[in-house]
């Protein structure tokens, strides 16, 4: 390990206190690192040298003056549908191509208030709705560990930059499953919070009941520590919860003797890929190494998440994106007849094939007729997923499952069967759907040396267990460490 | 979005099955619900959207088979209540910043089309 954008946050923060390397030396690494690897992996919409440089020498007055924070001068990439504040946020979507929001989100002005230095903007599946990044309209980010394949999605870029070193953590949204399954699919450790545990303010929505903010890292410990920096309450997101929470790094070295996983045989039952059973199988008997205690429990609605989130998730993009008009941002239309027919090209012309299903999807399950038998039918889906839940965590401390039915698909291969490409989040979706906090960590390897993750749930605001499960895993294991050849 | 013979073929026969009670969603359904969403769709895309809707839709068949009888709603994953503030005045947007993406403005206010003729 020679190069700086290789090492992990920590080591960086220790190296940054100790005087031996500065912000400025380890962002040119990064900045370099991207300039070489963006032909082939294409993890980002809009690189910043000149702002990141900029950062980073602020940081470096702070570690000098001794004011610097954990994460101060250690380099960030933030997901294209955070708004940064004079840069171009576009959410993968040429309705937004050249939008450049008058305000920070608040997990960016948080990430400024410590210092960090933020690269530049991931690429993602256009307005997160996705689970390759194949819908971005800027191209897809292809997978470092075999550029044929998908990051995952739509939080892709994210997850491939931190991945082969583009960037040393990264920020990503998880809706159905858009952190964790990029996580698995790049081998890095991705977590999507308890709803309502970070800020969605400026984070451009996409299903408001369902979006989450969460931090992508190469390890549990560099997890921790930008978990610690944006989890928490914020008045101006109106669904944020007033919660405390202990300093996640001081849970790293806890032992897990004695806490239960559990098992949904709804979720193993659909496993048929015999490189993610094996590896699931493997986690299972490290972590009984370790003390740790299985039961098998039944979430009979989990049969059914797919089916209520793809109905709620478009019903509440389609009230979401009914913004994009042309009036006050975003693209307008050039030739129209009408106020009407301004709305009707502005969103034929901006919008990709994706948001224009999903918003017809979302409209026609609103509309009168169909509101009872779809959307409100879903709504309850979603009460009996939640309930299902709650009696699981009666029994355990954690649910142990699967992240994704297979590694890696190959770009190409589900982009045009929608439902193929909806099944592949059968394991992430009923997570959001309760709201609880999810976890992906790397689990080990296929046969042809894709990553593979393995997603542990806990129920709300206990991401503690998450992160002492997922330390205790890492101790004994060294998929985390390995990097793709690229 | 050009109109060719072959797209507006594809659109007929799709319609056509889609009138002999062979899929859950019609043209006009297509129809009605592009125009509530503001969408002008060309007719590939018709075409293409019924089919996938259409099979969307008899996916979400399952849910029927669920029973919800004494099931409530969940709007969200948490307990909802609306935090209120006190009405003061704060710091927001100038107007330059609120205009600055603009697609078309007069220097203090959004240009639009005509609403009412």
């Amino acid at each position: 390990m020679s190069h700086l954008y290789e090492k992990t946050a920590s080591d960086l923060a220790g190296l940054l206190r100790s005087g031996k390397v500065s912000s400025v030396e380890i962002t040119e690494s990064v900045l370099s690192r991207i300039e070489s690897l963006e032909p082939a992996v294409h993890s980002y919409v809009n690189v910043y040298p000149d702002l990141a440089v900029s950062m980073a020498k602020k940081a470096d007055e702070d570690i000098r003056r001794g004011t610097a924070k954990a994460l101060t001068g250690i380099p960030v990439a933030i997901k294209d549908n955070m708004c940064l504040e004079g840069r171009k946020t576009t959410c993968g979507s040429r309705i937004l191509a050249n939008f450049r929001p008058p305000f920070d989100a608040s997990v960016v002005r948080l990430i400024k208030d410590e210092r960090m230095v933020i690269l530049g903007s991931a690429n993602m599946d256009e307005f997160a709705m996705g689970s390759s990044t194949e819908t971005s309209c800027w191209g897809p980010t292809h997978n470092p560990w075999d550029i044929e394949r998908t990051p995952g999605g739509s939080s892709g870029g994210s997850a491939a930059a931190v991945a082969c070193g583009q960037a040393i953590v990264s920020l990503g949204s998880d809706t159905g499953g858009s952190i964790r399954l990029p996580a698995s699919f790049c081998g890095v450790t991705g977590m999507k919070p308890t709803y309502g545990a970070v800020s969605r303010f400026g984070l451009v929505a996409y299903a408001s009941s369902l979006d989450q903010i969460g931090p992508f890292a190469r390890d549990i410990r560099d997890m921790s520590l930008l978990l610690n920096l944006i989890y928490r309450h914020d008045s101006l997101d109106s669904t944020s919860v007033e919660i405390g929470h202990s300093d996640f790094t001081s849970l790293l070295d806890n032992s897990v003797s004695g806490m239960t996983l559990g098992l949904p045989i709804e979720f193993f039952c659909k496993l048929t890929n015999e490189d993610v059973q094996k590896n699931l199988l493997e986690a299972r008997r490290i972590f009984e190494k370790q003390g740790v205690k299985f039961v098998d429990l039944s979430l009979p609605s989990l049969d059914y998440g797919i089916a209520a989130y793809y109905i709620i998730a478009p019903c509440e993009a389609s009230s979401n994106l009914a913004r994009y008009d042309g009036v006050k941002y975003g693209h307008r239309a050039e030739k129209f007849d009408n106020m009407i027919d301004m709305y009707c090209r502005t969103r034929a012309e901006g919008f990709g094939q994706e948001a224009k299903r999903r918003i017809m999807l979302g409209t026609y399950a609103l509309s009168s007729g169909y509101y009872d038998a779809y959307y409100l039918k879903a709504a309850k889906i979603r009460t009996l997923i939640t309930q299902d839940f709650k009696k699981a965590f009666e029994s355990c401390d954690a649910i142990l499952s699967p992240v994704a039915p297979a590694p890696a698909f190959k770009i190409g291969e589900k982009i045009d069967d929608p439902i193929e490409m909806y099944l592949t989040d059968v394991f992430t979706i009923p997570v959001n759907m309760a709201g609880l906090p999810g976890i992906s960590c790397p689990a080990g390897f296929s046969r042809d040396g894709l990553p593979i993750g393995m997603q542990l749930i806990s129920s709300h605001f206990q991401e503690s267990k998450l992160v002492q499960l997922v330390s205790a895993f890492q101790r004994e294991t060294d998929h985390h460490l390995k990097r793709p050849a690229i | 979005m050009g109109l060719n013979s072959q797209s507006i073929d594809n659109l007929i026969v799709t319609s056509i099955l889609s009138s002999l009670g062979k899929m859950k969603i019609t043209l006009e359904q297509v129809d009605y619900v592009s125009a509530l969403g503001r969408l002008a769709l060309s007719p590939d895309e018709k075409t293409k959207f019924m089919g996938q809707l259409d099979d969307i839709l008899k996916y979400m068949d399952t849910l029927e088979s669920v029973s919800t009888d004494n099931v409530e709603p969940m709007a969200g994953p948490v307990e909802l209540f609306n935090p209120l503030r006190e009405d003061l005045v704060r710091p927001s947007l100038s107007v330059d910043q609120a205009l600055a993406n603009a697609p078309s403005s007069d220097g203090s206010s959004f240009v639009v089309p005509k609403i009412i003729e």
